[in-house]
């Protein structure tokens, strides 16, 4: 967009006319950090998802401080007299819930679940869909025809409704299964979206001047491939990727809420919140908790891919397709 | 054209034939056993056997499949397991509420996402730019179903408890229809918003720095009529062409408002059927669905078409 570089131009310091300095090279990462340095906002994201880490990584050691293991009910301690879970206080740092266990405890076991799963099943997807748009875009033919063809029916799917039905109908109980099967939902119904963009990109690639020049020089496919086709995509594959994360991470609350995702007794911030729905009245406590920690997690995210995106190809602006 | 439309028809068949037999093989891969909640937990084993004899679930895979495929082929979706009833008309009792739903929250998110899309692209990188930045990113990093809990938590509980009601639980649908359907709309269109405001943004500012809106401008025509008639006008296409394929895909995502608000739409139906294992009706709204989105794209696609003559179609 010309217009955004006209009104934002590099913002490059007037150099000195003398002494004259050596010009130092700087690759194109440590260009990209230069830029993304400055990004305030991005930065604090990423300063907010480091303690959102720490603050799951710690998750045994809140259930040693307060000694209220994640899955363990306090009915004497937690419940009041009528039943009711007591609020935030000296024993309970954030209350507890209407089985009387610790919401901190939970929570702590909750950001590592999010975490993982949307970390996990973002890079799965990206994979899965960097290598499918690679070899429909690149190859062509009819295996592009078979490769577009299964992500368009893909992404005709109800996702949600077959990630469902995925989840009820395999029966799991363990906690570890289950956490597997929603990673893996999670991944089949993003890679379409991903393997699509990738495709237009290679497509576009391949009809660039230097990928002629690379083949009449004799490179073979799968050394344009990987020498020529892939460091391009890079910086479209990290961007598009850390966007989503997030994504991932509400699709893993919506099917915990349902109760799909991860199995209890292990506790996942959407569990939480469909587990508390019936006592949000007098309990508000079981609302905010997992919804602000959500939402501080995906608002982090949706930051901090922003903000690569902008130190990555300081040309795009913030625009690009939703989902 | 003709021709487009009748290939890309062929394709939707093919594209619902397969969905309906992806559906089909996975619930008898993996079933949920239906005799078991018909039967209830005392049943016999002779009393199951009776109940699977009866919905031919005795049958091989193969057979079942055939009468399947021979009923869908006749536009028959077949009867629900748990009570007999028709899944076309069990369909058809609940999907008024589902699309009123949808386009209600429809209407919504777009003319709110238009509005504030272009209000920002107007006064890009100004405050109140920065501004909607800041809504959008939180519009779009939450997540439906917290919004819907949000929503209903304020305004049903709280305000509730204060004497107003913004929210009626419970059937029928027609009667308070504002109260019972604003904060689903609400919740259903917030993410909506955020990215519709985006979209629009972008394909505004992409419009505004064409050359022929300099040229209008050089004209001397009042920013307003550039702004309106020659800018919004071409940057509502991918706009529009993104809301159809929206409309579609949504019939499918009303589950979790319809769940959080207790509306007995589609969503809820297929909720409780696939709990109950209730196979006939999973297929059917799979279906519906499935059809929604593939009609929406192709309406998008041939609408396209007919709206910007510089796409041609093949």
């Amino acid at each position: 967009m010309s217009m955004m570089s006209e009104l934002e131009p590099e913002a490059l310091p007037p150099e000195p006319a003398e002494p004259p300095k050596r010009v130092v090279g700087r690759t194109p990462f440590q260009l990209a950090w230069a830029r993304f340095k400055r990004d305030k906002l991005a930065l604090v994201s990423l300063v907010v998802l480091v303690l959102m880490a720490i603050f799951a990584l710690m998750a045994p050691l809140w259930a040693d401080w307060t000694g209220h293991p994640y899955d363990q009910t306090f009915p004497k301690t937690a419940l009041d007299a009528a039943g009711q879970p007591v609020g935030p206080g000296k024993d309970f740092w954030l209350g507890a819930d209407q089985l009387g266990r610790d919401v901190l405890v939970r929570a702590a076991y909750g950001a590592r679940i999010s975490l993982v799963v949307g970390i996990l099943s973002a890079l799965l997807a990206s994979l899965l869909g960097v290598a499918v748009g690679v070899l429909s875009g690149f190859v062509g033919g009819v295996t592009d025809t078979v490769l577009a063809r299964i992500m368009d029916i893909t992404l005709a799917l109800p996702y949600l409704l077959v990630a469902i039905m995925l989840a009820t109908t395999f029966q799991i109980s363990s906690v570890t299964a289950s956490l597997t099967l929603t990673i893996l939902v999670i991944a089949f119904f993003s890679f379409a979206s991903f393997g699509r963009i990738i495709r237009g990109q290679v497509m576009s690639l391949k009809q660039k001047e230097f990928i002629e020049a690379a083949r009449s020089l004799g490179a073979s496919n799968t050394r344009i491939m990987f020498v020529d086709v892939l460091p391009n995509l890079i910086a479209q594959v990290t961007v598009l990727t850390s966007l989503l994360i997030p994504t991932s991470i509400v699709f893993e609350a919506t099917l915990s809420f349902l109760g799909v995702g991860v199995r209890l007794p292990m506790p996942s911030w959407g569990s939480m919140l469909g587990e508390g729905s019936d006592v949000f009245q007098t309990a508000w406590w079981l609302l905010v908790v997992p919804a602000v920690l959500l939402l501080l997690t995906t608002l982090s995210f949706n930051l901090l891919g922003d903000g690569i995106r902008d130190a990555l190809d300081p040309r795009s602006d913030r625009i690009i397709g939703k989902k | 054209m003709l021709r487009f439309v009748i290939r890309r028809l062929l394709y939707s068949i093919l594209v619902l034939w397969l969905v309906a037999t992806l559906v089909f093989v996975f619930l008898n891969v993996s079933p949920v056993p239906v005799e078991r909640v018909i039967g209830g937990p005392r049943a016999t084993t002779d009393m199951l056997e009776q109940i699977r004899a009866n919905l031919g679930l005795d049958q091989p895979v193969i057979v079942q499949y055939g009468k399947f495929l021979g009923r869908l082929l006749r536009g028959d979706l077949g009867d629900s397991y748990i009570n007999g009833t028709s899944v076309a008309s069990l369909i058809s009792d609940r999907l008024p509420t589902t699309l009123w739903l949808v386009f209600g929250a429809g209407v919504l998110w777009f003319l709110g996402g238009v509005a504030t899309g272009v209000y920002s692209a107007t006064r890009a990188r100004g405050l109140g730019d920065r501004a909607v930045t800041v809504f959008v990113l939180i519009g779009l990093s939450t997540p439906p179903f917290v919004m819907a809990l949000v929503l209903l938590f304020v305004f049903s509980t709280k305000l509730g408890e204060a004497g107003f009601t913004f929210f009626e639980a419970g059937p029928p649908l027609q009667e308070h229809f504002l109260q019972r359907m604003i904060l689903p709309w609400i919740a259903l269109a917030f993410l909506m918003v955020a990215a519709y405001t985006r979209l629009t943004r972008g394909s505004m500012l992409d419009v505004l720095g064409e050359d022929y809106i300099r040229t209008a401008r050089a004209k001397g025509l009042p920013e307003r009529r550039v702004v309106y008639r020659h800018g919004l006008r071409s940057a509502l296409t991918p706009v529009v062409t993104q809301f159809g394929i929206d409309l579609g895909a949504l019939i499918g995502s009303t589950i979790v408002t319809e769940k959080v608000f207790g509306l007995q739409g589609v969503g809820q139906l297929v909720y409780q059927s696939i709990n109950l294992g209730d196979t006939p009706v999973i297929i059917g709204v799979t279906l519906l669905v499935t059809f929604a989105v593939v009609i929406a794209n192709l309406v998008v696609d041939v609408g396209y078409s007919v709206l910007d003559p510089r796409v041609r179609l093949s």
